[in-house]
């Protein structure tokens, strides 16, 4: 199925006007990046990308990112195994509930952490009493990023956990490993590529959040003004700043793209796992990097 | 047999909705196109001496974001005083609009927040140098919620300790203003955040997510009873001035220029006045 051979050989039976429309759809991407690329300042582009301000939301943006993407994992993993190894009245519609932040304008999800977090939310008076202020503060563009991410990572591992089956998880069992050995030893084991695929798709979509981070955490440089916020703050004044700035994040959109797609194609256990008949009915959402 | 048979009607189904959507797409593009031409272009040029009443043709209108209710109620009055007449308002940030004019977006008029944005086409040579005229002011005010619950009742007590402000960032009109405010005054601010745009300052007071904001005087009337309105003498230090002109290249400059001057005359002035804009 991952061997290039046979994907070559099939690549002969594709019919040209695919090829075609694939070409005008590949030239839809990638003109518009190279309409920015044409428009770096590349004299300036060091100087740009060095400044103090775009250095601290660069690096705002990479911390915030990474806690988003630890949170993520911390409460995708038990989500998505929920989702795929249990059933329970109304499973269909948390389902649903879960990957909405997926479909929302962040805008949305935005004004619905504000109503929730904020001062005067549905649970801001609770965390004013445990004396945590999360308006304004860095802590509110984690959740930001970590509500729209978190159903990336809770998706493709479900898709990887319902394609896996639990053959080898009812053999386990049968030998006498308690559950959480089992989860340990062998699903978690089986399902670590779609893991890390998720936990990379996860830190994209954290790292590119903007609607959300703009609505409800607001933008302070060095606290909250992550890159995004920055290159839409600096195209009032410096286009150029905004050019270089976009470019960089482009630049790591790239290598996060390609590790999601190393993690996802080269599972040292793929292999033997393809011979292993699923046992449970195939997810409708699974997605093609994960399975 | 059958099997292949299928396959070709899989195919030909395919086939047609691409082909479909292909249409659609280029339909769509024709059509935006052709939507944003339609003003200038397809409407007869004038002949007649610009006097009311004869005037014919469609314009569109580029102004800023805080023109959005005036020139709206502004347009209105002006085509139906001028039947014939049409006209078209693009609201966004003045820098937004000078981008997209200078990137080619047929406007006929430009309504700027401010003489620096103004001066960016002046400089393109995309307005004449003199065409500028200014048709209003407007200065900073504090809006707080209706409550009020930090107690805000001068600029200085915007300095205070634990008081959650959010002004504009710098870089943008009314944070600029902000900065000369707070240089006249000698008092030094520490906002929580500092938002891209007037919008997102006043979001934040009206969810009562801050204390204060700094805002113009035009926002906190438009934002009625969501937000307490708080004059302050040291906002002299910081009149924004609106300037307006005719685009060089606009294909209806009779209409366009009409329309300069119903902003910068009495009507336009009174409803300018009413929104709570000075007087340039």
């Amino acid at each position: 199925m991952t061997a290039t051979p046979s994907a070559s050989a099939r690549y002969a039976g594709v019919p040209r006007w695919v090829a075609v429309v694939a070409a005008v759809g590949a030239l839809f991407v990638v003109v518009p990046l190279v309409g920015m690329v044409v428009r770096v300042n590349w004299a300036q582009f060091i100087p740009l990308i060095t400044s103090e301000s775009s250095i601290d939301a660069l690096w705002l943006s990479l911390r915030t990112s990474l806690t988003a993407t630890a949170l993520c994992i911390l409460l995708g993993v038990p989500m998505a195994i929920v989702l795929a190894r249990t059933q329970f009245w109304g499973q269909k519609i948390l389902r649903s509930l879960v990957l909405l932040p997926l479909v929302l304008p962040p805008v949305v999800g935005g004004i619905a952490l504000l109503y929730t977090f904020g001062r005067r939310g549905l649970l801001g008076s609770t965390f004013d009493v445990l004396g945590i202020e999360i308006a304004f503060s860095t802590t509110a563009v984690v959740l930001a990023q970590t509500f729209v991410a978190l159903p990336f990572l809770v998706l493709s591992l479900e898709g990887a956990l319902r394609t896996v089956g639990t053959r080898y998880e009812a053999v386990g069992a049968t030998l006498g490993a308690a559950p959480t050995t089992v989860l340990r030893r062998i699903t978690l084991p089986l399902v670590l590529p779609a893991l890390l695929s998720g936990a990379v798709l996860s830190f994209a979509r954290a790292l590119g959040e903007f609607g959300a981070t703009l609505t409800f955490a607001g933008s302070l440089q060095g606290v909250t003004r992550t890159l995004p916020l920055e290159i839409y703050l600096e195209r009032e004044t410096d286009p150029d700043a905004a050019v270089a700035l976009s470019l960089v994040l482009v630049v790591v959109a790239i290598i996060v793209v390609s590790i999601a797609h190393q993690a996802g194609e080269s599972g040292p256990l793929r292999g033997g796992l393809r011979a292993a008949p699923a046992t449970t009915a195939p997810t409708p959402v699974r997605k093609s990097g994960a399975a | 047999m059958t099997r292949v048979a299928t396959r070709n009607a899989v195919a030909r189904i395919a086939v047609g909705l691409l082909a479909a959507s292909v249409v659609a797409v280029l339909a769509g593009c024709a059509g935006s196109g052709s939507g944003t031409n339609d003003g200038p272009g397809a409407s007869t040029p004038t002949s007649a001496t610009p006097t009311a009443g004869s005037l014919h043709g469609s314009i569109t209108v580029f102004a800023a974001a805080s023109l959005k209710q005036t020139f709206t109620d502004l347009a209105a009055r002006f085509e139906a005083e001028n039947p014939g007449t049409t006209i078209e308002l693009n609201f966004a940030g003045s820098s937004d609009l000078v981008t997209q004019i200078t990137e080619g977006a047929p406007a006929d008029v430009f309504a700027s927040a401010d003489e620096k944005n103004m001066s960016k086409l002046t400089d393109a040579a995309l307005i004449d140098p003199a065409a500028p005229v200014d048709f209003a002011t407007n200065v900073l005010e504090i809006a707080v919620p209706p409550t009020n619950p930090a107690g805000i009742t001068s600029f200085a007590d915007l300095a205070a300790p634990g008081v959650k402000l959010v002004v504009c960032a710098p870089q943008v009109p009314c944070g600029a203003a902000t900065v000369a405010v707070e240089q006249a005054s000698g008092v030094t601010l520490s906002p929580v955040s500092e938002e891209s745009s007037v919008t997102d300052v006043l979001g934040k007071v009206t969810s009562g997510e801050a204390d204060a904001g700094l805002v113009y005087v035009t926002d906190v009337k438009s934002a009625g009873d969501a937000v307490k309105g708080i004059e302050f003498p040291e906002s002299s230090g910081a009149v924004n001035t609106y300037p307006i002109a005719v685009v060089k290249d606009s294909a209806e400059a009779e209409v366009a220029q009409a329309f300069v001057d119903y902003v910068t005359g009495s009507v336009g002035q009174s409803v300018l006045a009413d929104a709570g804009f000075g007087a340039p």
